[in-house]
């Protein structure tokens, strides 16, 4: 049964962690998009179409890329997961119905207008099937977050003799006080992923003296993206996350945060360490004292409680995992905002095109965002381990029951090598965009 | 409040065949059919902008199968693994072939992606045959052996085949005769129902020779439906049970044979787009005349130790069935809206769209 257990387990993360690569940067992108198109219809100005254009290019291919990992990931709740889908389904089959019915209709038809319709539409109305694909966009990101949302704190339903989850009031799912602050730190954490994306491009373009107007355009557009959205992910919404996760899920923040022992007197925020599983400490620890508490609840001696509290069987199955996955996403975001604000002082400083340091970091930052939001997903899901549904249903009993591990490793083992050849294009066929690069009054 | 449901889902499911059907029967066509550069443009423009869309109804209707009828979900899911696994691959490498053929002009680049958007069309077609070969035939729910059930009785797993590669074998698998029959009308059905749609949305040379290759296999067609019928009656004794009881439901019957016998006039249509509402007809009426069949069974069980899944005995709790309506309705409204207006700016020929040209 582990083996199983564990393929299932890998087959899932590794095939979300791929798709997710690509929604979010188009969650993002869209709404750059829509913003040069909306900067040309108003100052006529043919540079902004033209930009809109090349993103456009850069956005079909994500999206392509998103669709046909996305078609996976609902299958395999039923293929790899199917008790977890009969108990849980009649809740969680509403929301991930509902995405497929409001945005992805709405994104798919629009898209196709969007991309080939300029000439047909007209400005205004291609302006507005731009418009339409970002709103699809992001409510599919809602209804995720939504679903995702009751799993870690679930609501609104009963659970009946035969271990069947049933709803019960449907409006609670949407009032979920685990949906907003995830929903809104996620897509702000999108918009950083596109604004580094953009700004790497025009860094790209500048340093190597090519598209210099565009170049300007994309640095200066990404970094000023770049600096409100990375400032959004940690305050107000990181914060306001990071809070839900101290009140409803203690063991999980104890474990993210590095907290084995409860301190009197408030306890501190670890900035660099080791988790040590066999010892139950921190190895190598370097901290700072009580800013955790005051960070979590404004006292400086607010007790937090430590990992060793809480019983073994709820502990997160992999505490270091999680650790680390919060731990880098917190110092990738903190240096994020610190390289977009010393750009935007550049920037205001009308320095900025010629600080070559500056437009170097911003280009080689391109992973780093990636990085962040896959290691901030990890700190989620790690955290709600050892639990499907938080405190409800354990991962071991939703795997599919007569799927065997030689099933699903062959299948992990294609989706590995399938998705191995669609990175290589992805990066091939992107990185033959990038370097063509937009063109000027481009007459399609 | 589960019929409803389950007239959604089975409604839901014959569009995306409808639609998906004639993506995959263009490939099928590009496959076999297309041997100069031009007509595989045309293929590709009568089928780019729309495939997207059209694969979100596979999407959609899975996203309601799991939430109206998740135990039907989790059973079937589970139970077809592999098959299912598979198409997933097989989706992806079709579309890629699609979407990146045009982006290197390269003899090499073009060939492979060429043969593997039409090789995926294919075996799409032919799987989605055998999975409905599957369904009427129905599973050894409960993974019954000797009698005894070695799952929970809505659980099932089957393997690709079984050495006797027979329908009526104990241990079943996915591929038999009678599957593999079904899969065969498919990739037929499917074929004729493509070369109507490049037909109906483009203006290429190669549609004359489209229409004669509707002709003739529509031929094949029609003896292969009158073997399936035949073979029917031995995987289920009373095939027309439901048609008797409820002699409305022949109204299916007949609008597939009206679809299958209005495409013998295929060369004589004034009207482009005739052929492909014949074919339409076909793959609805055909869809609706199984479904009819073997309703209220949405699985049956091939032993007599676990009970049929019905859609009654699978579906979700009644408050959540009857909260989706709302949201359902006003989904629907929109989807509706949206592909009017798709349609509406690539109403007619597709020839000069340029997909795929970056």
């Amino acid at each position: 049964m582990e083996d199983i257990l564990f393929y299932d387990r890998m087959q899932f993360a590794f095939t979300i962690t791929f798709h997710y690569l690509f929604p979010q940067l188009t969650m993002g992108l869209s709404l750059m998009i829509v913003y040069f198109k909306w900067k040309f219809l108003r100052s006529k100005i043919e540079k902004y179409n033209d930009a809109a254009k090349f993103w456009m290019k850069i956005f079909a291919l994500n999206f392509a890329m998103g669709v046909v990992t996305g078609i996976p990931m609902e299958f395999q709740f039923g293929t790899n997961w199917a008790k977890f889908s009969e108990l849980t389904g009649g809740i969680i089959g509403q929301t991930l119905a509902m995405e497929g019915m409001f945005s992805f209709f709405l994104e798919s038809s629009f898209l196709g207008l969007f991309l080939f319709g300029e000439k047909l539409l007209g400005h205004k109305l291609h302006f507005i099937t731009g418009f339409l694909v970002f709103l699809g966009s992001w409510a599919s990101g809602y209804l995720i977050i939504a679903t995702h949302s009751w799993m870690q704190y679930p609501v609104g339903y009963e659970v009946l003799e035969n271990g069947k989850f049933i709803l019960n009031n449907f409006g609670a799912l949407f009032s979920n006080p685990w949906l907003l602050p995830s929903y809104l730190h996620n897509q702000a954490a999108s918009l950083v992923t596109s604004s580094f994306v953009v700004a790497a491009v025009g860094a790209f373009y500048l340093l190597n003296n090519k598209h210099n107007e565009f170049g300007k355009l994309f640095v200066k557009t990404g970094v000023i993206f770049g600096l409100i959205s990375s400032l959004l992910v940690a305050f107000p919404t990181g914060d306001w996350a990071a809070k839900n996760v101290a009140e409803h899920q203690p063991v999980t923040f104890a474990a993210m945060e590095g907290i084995f022992e409860t301190e009197e007197g408030g306890s501190e925020i670890v900035l660099i360490g080791q988790p040590n599983m066999l010892e139950k400490k921190l190895d190598n620890k370097i901290a700072v004292p009580n800013i955790l508490s005051f960070l979590t609840y404004q006292e400086w001696d607010a007790q937090i409680k430590g990992l060793n509290e809480f019983d073994e069987s709820v502990h997160p199955t992999n505490v270091p995992g999680l650790y680390y996955s919060y731990h880098i996403m917190v110092g990738l975001g903190t240096i994020f905002i610190g390289l977009m604000l010393l750009a935007v002082v550049q920037l205001f400083r009308k320095r900025l095109y010629k600080t070559k340091w500056i437009l170097w970091s911003l280009m080689f930052m391109l992973p780093f965002p990636y990085i962040a939001n896959t290691t901030g997903w990890y700190t989620a899901e790690l955290g709600r381990q050892p639990w499907l549904v938080y405190n409800l249903l354990r991962t071991a009993d939703g795997a599919s029951p007569t799927v065997s591990s030689g099933n699903t490793l062959f299948t992990l083992l294609g989706f590995i090598g399938l998705y191995l050849l669609l990175g290589l294009l992805f990066l091939m066929l992107a990185g033959k965009i990038i370097n063509k690069g937009p063109q000027l009054n481009q007459q399609h | 409040m589960e019929l409803f449901w389950y007239i959604v889902l089975m409604t839901m499911l014959a569009v995306y065949v409808i639609l998906d059907g004639y993506d995959f029967g263009a490939g099928i066509i590009h496959l076999f059919f297309a041997k100069e550069e031009k007509d595989k443009k045309a293929i590709t423009n009568a089928i780019g902008p729309f495939w997207d869309a059209n694969e979100v109804w596979l999407i959609a209707a899975g996203g309601v199968l799991f939430f109206a009828f998740p135990t039907l979900y989790a059973s079937s899911f589970s139970g077809f693994y592999l098959p299912l696994i598979m198409i997933l691959w097989l989706l992806i490498f079709r579309a890629i072939g699609l979407e990146l053929r045009g982006q290197i002009h390269n003899r090499i680049w073009e060939i492979i992606w060429d043969k593997a958007f039409g090789i995926a069309s294919f075996l799409l077609a032919l799987f989605f045959g055998v999975a409905l070969g599957n369904v009427v035939r129905g599973v050894n729910l409960g993974n019954v052996v000797n009698g005894v059930s070695t799952q929970e009785a809505h659980y099932f797993f089957l393997p690709l085949w079984n050495p006797t590669f027979s329908p009526q074998a104990e241990q079943l698998g996915i591929l038999d005769w009678f599957t593999v029959l079904l899969g065969i009308v498919g990739v037929v059905a499917l074929t004729i129902h493509g070369a109507n749609w490049i037909i109906f949305k483009t203006n290429a040379d190669i549609n004359e020779k489209l229409k004669r290759v509707v002709f003739n296999l529509n031929f094949v067609l029609l003896a292969l439906v009158i073997v399936s019928l035949l073979i029917w009656h031995v995987i289920e004794p009373q095939p027309f049970h439901n048609f008797f009881k409820y002699p409305w439901l022949w109204i299916f019957p007949v609008i597939t044979f009206t679809g299958l016998f209005g495409l013998f006039k295929v060369k004589s249509f004034k009207q482009h787009g005739k052929g492909f509402l014949f074919s339409s007809l076909f793959l609805g009426g055909g869809l609706a005349s199984t479904v009819a069949s073997i309703f209220p069974k949405v699985l049956p069980s091939t032993n007599s130790v676990n009970p049929d899944l019905t859609l009654y005995n699978v579906a979700a709790h009644e408050y959540g069935l009857s909260v989706g309506v709302y949201w359902f309705i006003i989904a629907i409204i929109l989807v509706i809206t949206y592909f009017t207006i798709q349609y509406r700016v690539f109403k007619g020929k597709m020839d000069d769209v340029g997909y795929g040209e970056h």
